[in-house]
């Protein structure tokens, strides 16, 4: 299975910038577990490859992508679809299964917090590893499921995004439920975020790496429980710096070292992100 | 998982737009919309050719690909050469990049800081 998704996701990145014309837009999020209120420009795709590594001790290390298409419907609508696959050592790669998800602006204009809704459905592996949110009683034995685990999860996940743009800053907030469709409790978790460019100006000369391509920040994520033990004990907690290079032509690669903040969480994790923005997709297959 | 449920959270998902839409609908033109206060803001990056130049490699980078190059207007995305934004102070221009157009398609562009709208309308207003 995992071979022909890979032979998939290879030609999407490779072949996608060659097929058409090149970008120029950036990409949305500075982050890579929080969202912001900033949403896909209508008409535009964004492919990228969201990837986690870890060693989690007593365990296989393991690499975890979450190939990701994001298409703007709307000004306030985008809707999303990932793609999950994972990498074990000493155990195999394999489609860990799917999530779509949609956001919705709540309010059109531009105020001192915006309000978004989010709304998910996921069909993955018990043993995906890919942490695109800490819920409920997340901890790092998680991460020493095996590929082969059969447990197959379809979750609906719920999030209001409360994000800000203040002088040059994001500040955003989550605010996380979980729920099993099999049965299981709701299940709760948070994340924030904060980044800004490190150049407020734009220069009028090209540039590629310079100050006003570069965004630095960090995101704070974990769990709170579920609906019969809410809190913040028993769950994992982890703090992210974030670096963005937005290259000019529409690539945007992304680092985030992520440290465990208590004995449930994993130590260390390395995130690494790659995505490419097409510009006014439907626009360029019409021939328009 | 029952279908039942499964079918009812599709349902849901499809039907939220149409609510979205339903509290985007009523508004008018956008230049309405502007507080005075906003309307009479001065541009700090007023016009130098190193202002302008920064605003269109801004311009080209984040706007070209739905208003053309030249900011000629492409299908329904419109000419920026017109009297409206000939017309329209700069404070009106920043206020709209910030806010955007949602329910007509004009994105909001806060995730631009502030002085990078300014350069922005300073190249607009160099249009015309």
């Amino acid at each position: 299975m995992i071979q022909p998704l890979n032979r998939l996701i290879r030609v999407a990145l490779l072949a996608g910038p060659l097929v058409f014309a090149p970008g120029s837009s950036v990409a949305q999020e500075a982050y890579f577990v929080t969202y912001s209120h900033q949403m896909e420009e209508p008409g535009n795709l964004e492919v990228g490859v969201k990837s986690v590594a870890a060693s989690p001790k007593g365990g296989n290390a393991f690499l975890a992508n979450a190939m990701e298409f994001e298409y703007g419907v709307k000004a306030w609508w985008t809707s999303e679809l990932y793609l999950d696959s994972q990498a074990t050592a000493n155990e195999s790669s394999l489609f860990t299964g799917f999530r779509w998800e949609n956001r919705f602006r709540l309010l059109l204009g531009e105020h001192r917090i915006n309000p978004v809704l989010y709304l998910e459905f996921e069909n993955v592996n018990g043993a995906d590893k890919s942490l695109l949110e800490v819920v409920g009683h997340d901890t790092r034995a998680d991460f020493l499921e095996r590929n082969d685990r059969g447990e197959k999860k379809r979750e609906a996940e719920l999030k209001l995004i409360l994000s800000s743009n203040v002088r040059g800053w994001n500040i955003s907030e989550n605010m996380i439920a979980e729920k099993n469709l099999g049965g299981e409790p709701w299940e709760f978790g948070y994340a924030l975020g904060a980044s800004r460019p490190l150049s407020l100006v734009s220069s009028a000369k090209h540039c590629v790496l310079c100050r006003e391509n570069l965004s630095a920040g960090a995101e704070m994520y974990g769990g709170l429980g579920e609906r019969y033990s809410f809190g913040l004990r028993d769950t994992s907690h982890y703090l992210a710096p974030v670096v963005e290079w937005r290259v000019p032509g529409g690539t945007t690669f992304k680092l985030s070292p992520g440290f465990g903040l208590n004995n449930k969480s994993q130590p260390f994790l390395f995130r690494f992100g790659v995505s490419y923005e097409i510009d006014q997709i439907a626009s360029r297959l019409r021939g328009n | 998982m029952p279908r039942s449920r499964l079918a009812a959270l599709l349902v849901a998902m499809a039907a939220l737009p149409a609510l979205s839409i339903s509290i985007a609908a009523g508004d008018g033109r956008w230049q309405a919309k502007v507080p005075a206060d906003a309307r009479q803001r001065p541009n700090p990056m007023a016009a130098e050719a190193s202002r302008i130049a920064a605003g269109e490699k801004l311009f080209q980078r984040n706007c070209a690909s739905c208003h053309g190059k030249q900011a000629e207007g492409h299908l329904k995305h419109p000419d920026l050469h017109s009297a409206r934004v000939r017309n329209a102070t700069p404070g009106e221009l920043e206020w709209l990049l910030k806010n955007g157009s949602l329910k007509n398609g004009m994105p909001s562009w806060s995730r631009l800081p502030e002085p990078q709208r300014w350069q922005l309308v300073t190249f607009l207003k160099s249009l015309n």
